[in-house]
C-alpha cells in the first residue's frame, strides 16, 4: 500500500479487506525489521490526546512514533485541560491551532473521536472510543494471530466475556469477520449485546460450548465495577462458569492460541497457569505486535502530508 | 381591543376534520369567529379578501406536547395552540407559573399549560392539581419521564380523575430507560451506545392502563413509538377505556438508522426505533389508535447537541416542521387530509376540552392557510425559532403555511419564495 485511502483511522467498520491486509503486512515489516533508517516521521508532531486514562495504549502509540522519529505530545486527562470544563470542540480546536501532524485520541464516549476529527485539519488515529471501536487493538491482535497461525481464514477464534461494554470486542468481530474467520461471541446473557449476529459472528452463552474446538481463544477484561451483582453476581461464580482455566481450555483446539488485551485480572477472567503458558499464550507478543501496528497506522496516514 | 379585519377566503380547499369532508368553497371570519362556511354572499365592509384557489384552509394547528412556547416556530408550523409540557424552569408547579406561563404566547399564540403530575416533577408528591386546573392548566402531565413509584402514580391518577382532568403520561420505565440513549438492537450495538429495550415503552403503557382503569381516569400517552404499546393502547381502546395516545414524526418517518455517524440530532426522548416499530406508528395514525401528531418541540443549544451522542441533550426542534411532515405522510398516502387534521387539530382539541380545530359557524377563527405543494428542503440551520435541532435535517420536504390565524387575526404571513 503506498498510501492510506481514507483520512482518518476511526474505525475498522467500512475498511476493506485489502487495506487491513495491507496495513498487517505493512506491520509485519516493522515487527521484523524495526524502524526505517531515514526517520520517515521526523519533524513530524504526534499529539496523544487521552482523555481516558491508559497505560499501554499511550506508551505504544509514543514508542511508535519516537521511534519513527516524531515528536510525540501527550495530553492526558487530569494533568491538562481536557477535563477542565473546556467543551471537547473547543479542545479540538486548540489541539488543531498547535498544527499537529497527526492527532491520536482516546475518549470514554462512543463516536467523540469522530466528532473531533471532523474538526481538525490532520489525520486522527481512534485509540478507543466508549464502546465503539478500537482500530489498533483488534489490528494488532489480528496480526498476532496470523504470526501464529500463519493465516486468519477459517480459523475458529472465541472472544470471551464483557462484550456489552468492549469497543475490542466490536472492532475484532468487524476485523476478524471480514478476513474470513469463524468468529464466536462468547458471554454471559447480562453481558451480551443486542443484535450481535448481524455482525456474523456465533452467539454462545456457555463458555465450554463457545470454546470448544477453538483454534483461538481471545479472553476480554470485566471491568471492576461490573463484577460485583450488577451484570454478574461476583467474581468468583464468573471465574467457575467464565474463567478461562487449564482444564477448560483443553475442550480448545490442541494448539489453540490464547490473548487476552490487558490488563488482565488474574483468578476472574483467566486463570495465572493460562496466562503464563508461554506455548499457548500470545499476550507478550500482542503488547510488542502493538508498537509494530501503531507505526504502520502512523506511517500511512501521514504519507501524503510527507509528500 | 378592536376587533381584527374580516376575512373572506374565497374559492379554497376547505379541510373539515370533523365533517371528514375536503371541498371547495368560501370560508368568512368575522368578530374572531368563523361566520360562514361554503358559499359567502354579500361580505361586510372593510373585509380583506384572500383569492387562493388550489390551496388548503384547515383548522390551525393545536400541538399536544411542546417543551418551549416558540413563537416564531410555532407561526411557521400553522400552530395557534401549544400545549406546554410542565418541564419548565422552575416546573408548572404552582398556580402562578400556571399563570404566567400561559402568557408566554400573547398575543400570537394560545399557550396551553399541562400541570406537573408532582411537585418538582419529582415524582414524590401530589401537586395542587385543583389550584393549577383553576390557574388554567387543561391537564395533569409527568413531563419527559414516568412517575416511578406505582403507588404516588394511583394517588395522582384517581385524584386527577376526581377533578376530571386528562392525565398526560410519558411511557419509559425509568430503570429499564436509566442511562439508555438509544434502543437496544443493532444499531445501538453498532455504535456502542447504551442502549434501553424497546419493551421499557409497553411496560409502562400496560400499567399505566392498568392503574387507570383502576382510578377511573381518563389517561393519555403523550408519545407512543413501538408496536408492542401501541397494541396495548389499541385493544384498550377496543375494550372501553377512556385512553388515547399521540406521537411525533420523527417515530412515524424515521428509525434507528438515523443514528449512523453519530448524529446527535437523532438523539431522542423516547429513542428511535426499529422500521418495524415505525410501520406500526404509521398504522396507528392511520387507524386511529394515534389521535395526535404533535412536534414535542424542543430547542436545544449547539452546546447541548455538539458533544458524543450519549452526551447530548434529546429532543428535536420540530415545531415548524409540524405541518409540512404532516404533508408528507399525507403525500405518501398514510393519511388523508381529513385525517392530518383530525390528528393536528381536532384530536388533540377534543381531548383537552379546547374550542379549536373546528371547521364550522360559530367556532373560534383559529385557521391555518396551506399550500400543500411547496418543495423545500429541511436545513436545520435555517430553522425558524428558538432551536437547530432536527432530525430532518437535509430531507426533502413539501407543504407550508401561508397564513395562520389566530383568533380572527392574521398572526403569520408567509414571505415570497
Amino acid at each position: 500500500m503506498e498510501a492510506f485511502p481514507y483520512r482518518h483511522l476511526l474505525g475498522i467498520e467500512g475498511l476493506p479487506p485489502q487495506v487491513i491486509v495491507g496495513l498487517l503486512d505493512l506491520a509485519e515489516a516493522y515487527a521484523r525489521h524495526g524502524p526505517p533508517a531515514e526517520a520517515p516521521l521526523r519533524g513530524l508532531t504526534l499529539v496523544n490526546a487521552f482523555f481516558e486514562v491508559s497505560t499501554r495504549t499511550l506508551v505504544s502509540f509514543e514508542i511508535a512514533g519516537k521511534r519513527l522519529g516524531a515528536d510525540v505530545v501527550n495530553l492526558v486527562a487530569g494533568q491538562s485541560s481536557l477535563r477542565k470544563g473546556e467543551t471537547l470542540l473547543d479542545t479540538a480546536l486548540t489541539l488543531d491551532a498547535m498544527r499537529p501532524d497527526v492527532i491520536v485520541i482516546r475518549h470514554e464516549a462512543s463516536g467523540a473521536v469522530e466528532l473531533i476529527a471532523g474538526k481538525v485539519g490532520c489525520p486522527v488515529v481512534n485509540a478507543g472510543d466508549g464502546r465503539h471501536e478500537h482500530p489498533t487493538q483488534a489490528l494488532l491482535d489480528a496480526l498476532t494471530i496470523r504470526r501464529r497461525k500463519g493465516r486468519i481464514q477459517g480459523l475458529k477464534v472465541a472472544i470471551c466475556g464483557d462484550l456489552l461494554h468492549s469497543r475490542v470486542a466490536r472492532s475484532n468481530f468487524l476485523l476478524l469477520t471480514a478476513l474470513g474467520a469463524e468468529v464466536r461471541a462468547v458471554a454471559p446473557p447480562t453481558l451480551m449485546p443486542a443484535g450481535i449476529e448481524d455482525y456474523g459472528v456465533i452467539p454462545f452463552t456457555a463458555m465450554d460450548e463457545g470454546i470448544a474446538g477453538a483454534d483461538v481463544v481471545m479472553v476480554l477484561r470485566l471491568q471492576r465495577e461490573r463484577m460485583e451483582g450488577s451484570f454478574v453476581p461476583s467474581t468468583r461464580e464468573y471465574y467457575a462458569t467464565f474463567g478461562l482455566t487449564p482444564e477448560r481450555l483443553q475442550r480448545a483446539a490442541p494448539d489453540v492460541l490464547v490473548m487476552h488485551p490487558g490488563p488482565m485480572n488474574r483468578g476472574v477472567e483467566i486463570a495465572s497457569a493460562v496466562a503464563d503458558d508461554i506455548q499457548r499464550s500470545a499476550i507478550a507478543e500482542q503488547v510488542a505486535m502493538g508498537v509494530a501496528v501503531r507505526m504502520a497506522c502512523l506511517d500511512l496516514l501521514t504519507r501524503s502530508r510527507r509528500g | 381591543m378592536t376587533a381584527p379585519r374580516p376575512l373572506w377566503f374565497r374559492g379554497v380547499t376547505l379541510v373539515d376534520p370533523r365533517a371528514e369532508t375536503v371541498r371547495v368553497g368560501d370560508l368568512l371570519v368575522v368578530d374572531r369567529t368563523i361566520a360562514v362556511v361554503g358559499q359567502v354572499d354579500g361580505a361586510p365592509d372593510g373585509v380583506e379578501v384572500v383569492d387562493a384557489p388550489g390551496v388548503l384552509l384547515a383548522p390551525a394547528l393545536v400541538d399536544a406536547g411542546v417543551f418551549r412556547a416558540d413563537l416564531a416556530a410555532c407561526a411557521v408550523g400553522g400552530i395557534a395552540t401549544a400545549l406546554l409540557m410542565p418541564d419548565q424552569d422552575p416546573p408548572l408547579d404552582d398556580p402562578a407559573l400556571v399563570e404566567r406561563a400561559e402568557r408566554l404566547g400573547k398575543p400570537h399564540l394560545w399557550v396551553r399549560p399541562l400541570a406537573a403530575a408532582t411537585r418538582g416533577l419529582l415524582g414524590r408528591e401530589l401537586a395542587e392539581l385543583a389550584l393549577l386546573a383553576e390557574a388554567g392548566a387543561v391537564a395533569v402531565a409527568t413531563g419527559r419521564q414516568a412517575v416511578a413509584d406505582a403507588a404516588v402514580w394511583l394517588r395522582v391518577l384517581r385524584y386527577a380523575a376526581g377533578l376530571g382532568l386528562v392525565v398526560v403520561a410519558h411511557a419509559e420505565d425509568p430503570a429499564l430507560a436509566a442511562g439508555g440513549v438509544a434502543t437496544e438492537g443493532r444499531m445501538a450495538t453498532r455504535l456502542g451506545l447504551p442502549a434501553a429495550p424497546a419493551c421499557a415503552e409497553a411496560l409502562v403503557v400496560a400499567r399505566d392502563l392498568r392503574l387507570a382503569r383502576e382510578a377511573g381516569a381518563a389517561l393519555h400517552f403523550a408519545c407512543l413509538s413501538t408496536a408492542e404499546a401501541i397494541e396495548l393502547v389499541r385493544m384498550a381502546r377496543a375494550a372501553g377505556q377512556d385512553v388515547t395516545a399521540g406521537t411525533s414524526p420523527a417515530y412515524a418517518l424515521l428509525d434507528e438508522e438515523a443514528l449512523a455517524g453519530f448524529r446527535s440530532f437523532a438523539r431522542l426522548s423516547p429513542p428511535l426505533r426499529s422500521a418495524h416499530d415505525r410501520a406500526a406508528v404509521l398504522q396507528g395514525l392511520a387507524d386511529g389508535t394515534l389521535s395526535m401528531l404533535t412536534s414535542r418541540h424542543d430547542p436545544r443549544t449547539t452546546e447541548e447537541k455538539r458533544l458524543p451522542f450519549a452526551d447530548a441533550a434529546p429532543g428535536a426542534a420540530d415545531g415548524a416542521l409540524l405541518l409540512s411532515l404532516g404533508v408528507e405522510l399525507v403525500r405518501a398516502g398514510h393519511l388523508s387530509w381529513p385525517r392530518l387534521f383530525q390528528c393536528v387539530a381536532l384530536g388533540p382539541a377534543a381531548r383537552f376540552g379546547l374550542p379549536a380545530g373546528r371547521l364550522e359557524p360559530g367556532a373560534p377563527a383559529d385557521l391555518v392557510l396551506v399550500d400543500p405543494d411547496h418543495s423545500f428542503r429541511i436545513a436545520a440551520d435555517r430553522l425558524p425559532g428558538l432551536g437547530r435541532n432536527t432530525p430532518f435535517d437535509g430531507r426533502d420536504a413539501w407543504g407550508r403555511a401561508l397564513m395562520l390565524v389566530k383568533g380572527g387575526a392574521v398572526v403569520f404571513r408567509a414571505g415570497p419564495v
